[in-house]
Parts: C-alpha cells; sequence; structure tokens
C-alpha cells in the first residue's frame, strides 16, 4: 500500500528525513517510535503534504501512485488520513458542516455520489457513537474548547467518517487519560484493522499499543529506521531506553 | 429625505479621508434616508446595497429605550460606501453587524458616528471585512459619549482578513468621551488566514479555494451572528466570496 524509498525532507532549510525507508502493506498495523526530534512527526507531515515540509530526494508510491505529486487534498481523495498531534481549531465552522464538505468533496473526487444532509448524519453518529462522542460536540466548531482528549476523539470520528485506506496517526495517545486512551484504541480498531486497510502509528510510548497491537515496531532515529522488529520491540525499548536499543 | 451638503467632500473631511472621491462626484450629492425610532420602538434592517457606485448614507435617532439592529453587507462594487449617524438617547440599544467583501481594484467604505446623548444607552458594532486583488476596504468608526450620558456602554470590533499582500484594510475606531461611568470597547485587528487551519482543512480533502471559503465564511457570520435574517445574509456573503476565490 506504502512505499517510501530513501526519502530526504528538510524544514526551514534544516535537513530532517535523511533516507527513510519503510513498506506498509495492506491488514498491517506499523509503529514507529523513536526519540524526540527523530523526525517522526516530520515523517507524518510530509507524507500529508504539509506546506514548508520540503522533500529533496527519495520517492513514496501510495497504491501505485506518486504521493509526492499530489495536494494535500487529493492525497485525502486518495485514502490518506493524518492524525494530528496537535488538532487544529476553526473557530465558527462546526464539525458537521466541514465533515460532510470533505467527505462529499472525497467521494466527487472519486467518481462518487455525495451523501445527503440525512445519510451523512446517519454515519456520523454511528461513528461518534464508536468513540462515545456526543453528537451536540460534532455540532459545535472544529476543536474549539475541546479538550486534548476530546480533540484526539474527535480526530477518530473524523477518521471513521471519512474511511481512509491509510491512517498516519502522530502521537495520537499525548494528551489521553487512560479512559480515553481505551476509547480511542478501540476506535482505531474498530474503524482501520481491516484486511484492505493500514495504520502508521507515529509514537513516544508503547502504551497505546497496548489496545492497538502493532504487527511490525520501527525505531527512528536521526532522520532514518535504525532497528525493525516485531511487537516485541517496543516493550524491549520501553524498559531499556532509545539509546541501548538502537 | 433631505439633501447633504450640495459641495463635494475633499481628502481634508476625515470621513472621506480615504474615499473614491471621483465616484463620489458621480453619485453627489447624496440624499439622507432618515430613520427615526419612537421611544421603546423595536425595529431591524438589513441594508445590502447593490449597483457598481452606491452611496449610501443613513442618519438614524433612537428615542427612549428604542432598539434598532442593522445588519450590512457591503460587497462587490467598484465603490461602495456606507455612512451612518447615530444618535441614542436614554437607555436606547443600536447593534450594527457589518460585512465588506471586495476584490479586483473594488473599494469598500463603512464610516459610522454614533453619539450616546442619553444615559445607559448601548451600542454594539461588529465589522469584518475580506479583501483580496487590490481591494480596499475601509472602516472609521467614531463613538461619541456626550456629557452626562453616564452608563454608557460602548463596542467596537473590527476585523479584517487580507486574502492578498496587495489589498488594504483601513480600520480606526475613535472614541470621544465626556461623561465619567462609560464602558467603551474597541478591538482593531487586520490579519491573514491562518496557514495551519487551511492546511487541517485541505488534508481532510477541501479543496483549497474550499477551504478558505469555510473558514472566510466563518469569519463573516460573526457580523450577523444573532440577526433575524442571519441564514440569508450568511448566503450572501457566501455568494460574495465566491466571487473572489
Amino acid at each position: 500500500m506504502l512505499q517510501i524509498t530513501d526519502l530526504q525532507a528538510e524544514v526551514a532549510g534544516k535537513p530532517i528525513l535523511k533516507g527513510l525507508s519503510l513498506t506498509v502493506n495492506a491488514g498491517e498495523i506499523h509503529a514507529i517510535m523513536g526519540p524526540n526530534g527523530a523526525g517522526k512527526s516530520t515523517t507524518g507531515y510530509v507524507l500529508g503534504g504539509r506546506p514548508g515540509y520540503e522533500v529533496t530526494g527519495g520517492a513514496v508510491r501510495f497504491n501505485g501512485q506518486d504521493l509526492l505529486a499530489l495536494d494535500p487534498h487529493d492525497r485525502a481523495a486518495a485514502g490518506l488520513f493524518l492524525g494530528f498531534q496537535y488538532p487544529v481549531e476553526i473557530p465558527g465552522v462546526s464539525n458537521v458542516q466541514f465533515l460532510r464538505e470533505a467527505l462529499n468533496a472525497q467521494r466527487r473526487a472519486r467518481g462518487e455520489e455525495p451523501l445527503s444532509g440525512g445519510e451523512f448524519l446517519k454515519l456520523a453518529r454511528e461513528k461518534a457513537g464508536l468513540l462515545r462522542m456526543d453528537m451536540d460536540m460534532l455540532k459545535r466548531p472544529v476543536n474549539v474548547g475541546f479538550s486534548g482528549g476530546e480533540k484526539k476523539r474527535a480526530e477518530m470520528v473524523q477518521m471513521g467518517i471519512l474511511d481512509p485506506k491509510l491512517a498516519i496517526l502522530d502521537e495520537t495517545d499525548s494528551g489521553l487519560d487512560i479512559d480515553a486512551l481505551r476509547i480511542c484504541g478501540a476506535g482505531i480498531n474498530a474503524i482501520m484493522r481491516k484486511p484492505d486497510k493500514a495504520v502508521l502509528l507515529i509514537t513516544h510510548y508503547q502504551r497505546l499499543l497496548d489496545y492497538v497491537k502493532p504487527d511490525y515496531v520501527h525505531v527512528l532515529a536521526g532522520g532514518r529506521i535504525v532497528k525493525s522488529g516485531g511487537p516485541e520491540l517496543a516493550i524491549e525499548l520501553e524498559r531499556e531506553g532509545y539509546e541501548a536499543v538502537a | 429625505m433631505s439633501t447633504a451638503s450640495a459641495l463635494l467632500p475633499t481628502r481634508k473631511d476625515e470621513d472621506y479621508r480615504y474615499a473614491d472621491l471621483s465616484a463620489l462626484e458621480r453619485v453627489w450629492p447624496v440624499a439622507v434616508e432618515k430613520i427615526d425610532l419612537a421611544a421603546e420602538e423595536v425595529r431591524e434592517l438589513v441594508l445590502v446595497p447593490e449597483g457598481r457606485q452606491v452611496v449610501r448614507q443613513l442618519a438614524i435617532t433612537l428615542a427612549r429605550g428604542a432598539r434598532f439592529d442593522l445588519r450590512v453587507l457591503n460587497a462587490g462594487h467598484a465603490y461602495g460606501r456606507v455612512g451612518l449617524d447615530v444618535r441614542l438617547e436614554q437607555g436606547a440599544s443600536f447593534t450594527l453587524g457589518a460585512a465588506q467583501v471586495g476584490g479586483a481594484a473594488q473599494m469598500l467604505e463603512l464610516v459610522t458616528n454614533v453619539v450616546h446623548a442619553g444615559r445607559d444607552a448601548t451600542s454594539r458594532q461588529v465589522v469584518r471585512s475580506v479583501l483580496g486583488g487590490q481591494a480596499t476596504g475601509t472602516y472609521l468608526g467614531k463613538v461619541m459619549v456626550a456629557r452626562g450620558a453616564d452608563g454608557t456602554d460602548g463596542a467596537q470590533s473590527v476585523r479584517a482578513m487580507l486574502l492578498d499582500r496587495t489589498a488594504t484594510a483601513n480600520a480606526r475606531p475613535e472614541l470621544e468621551i465626556y461623561a465619567d461611568d462609560v464602558k467603551c470597547a474597541h478591538g482593531c485587528a487586520v490579519g491573514e488566514l491562518d496557514a495551519q487551519g487551511l492546511f487541517y482543512l485541505q488534508s481532510r480533502g477541501l479543496r483549497p479555494a474550499q477551504a478558505k471559503r469555510l473558514m472566510l465564511q466563518a469569519f463573516l457570520a460573526e457580523a450577523f451572528v444573532g440577526a433575524p435574517a442571519a441564514e440569508d445574509l450568511n448566503a450572501a456573503a457566501v455568494a460574495a466570496l465566491e466571487a473572489l476565490l
């Protein structure tokens, strides 16, 4: 599904990714772990197409397409979802309006019929229920006045509604208490653990991986993958630290 | 209707400092539209001027305890000017919500003079402008609190969003206070669309123009909060935005 080959990228002229290679197949969940400054968030932003994150070398194929040639909205329509570490507040724009427009924009780009208001609300209610989120919250402006945990749950509701093929989740576990962590973990499993979908979890800690069991764990350090293994690698990292292991 | 001075204003006239004088000359003299509210009277007005060159000048008086809700959409004119002279007697309440949307070389102006003549009157002004191309949007707003008009509560919130570095926003909220017990607040900001917010919306599948429209629509809607005709005004504002994006 996703083939990253020798990816190099810089931010404000400073090289961050220095030859990152990674392959993610359908049906797999990968975790990228690593110390601060390793390039974890940069990886997410580069794949999402955030302005200011300059690709200077390498290639990324996503389901046969050149991902890096697509604009952010076309990446979304192609089935990529980027979960933000810090979801952005958009005053005045309700979640419901935003998500309906976003979903229908994606559907149109794929040549599918847009959903009616009623169909959309039914879908939104179902996905909000999955994350135990009140529909009233979805009528409020995007992320405005939401607690850290509510923002992350709202991100997962967005993911459920948009139904991507590949989710790149950047520190979805940060700012979550234990209950919210469990709810988000269950949400990720329910939405994304399917034979035709894949997940790239970017995280500092092992704790999210207790709920969303990865098939592969990679250690990112100095802008490239320095070690890969199975789920046991995460436990080893937690116990021994990055320096000892990688 | 009465007629204003037949003499064309000049740049030295503060209220016309940024005006398009040649456009003004074509429509001069401008008839003043008078609106007088009787004591305790409650009224609303939605003003959406039409035409290439439009200049509207309103003189509004609010007698004791009267309430007036005015919403303005000043959009799409080569030159569009709305001037308001408002006088509030004791306990009166005046609400102005105005949106200006301009592109190309359009010039849009809102000039208000609000006089708190009696005690305990309230005025609220919310002005939101979205300007692209070489457009200029101006708000000149003076709140004058007369001697003895204690208990005055006046607020001006003025914000402009520039879509291009070539667009211009002029904003000058002004207070002139001759009473002691007065609450007057003004806020003023000129900015650009939040790049982070735009990327966030695009990452969910919205095209860049769609993402901008959504954010700008929300921004302009602040001028129409609480208006009975808010839905129609928002729709008209979106239509004006579409022409810009």
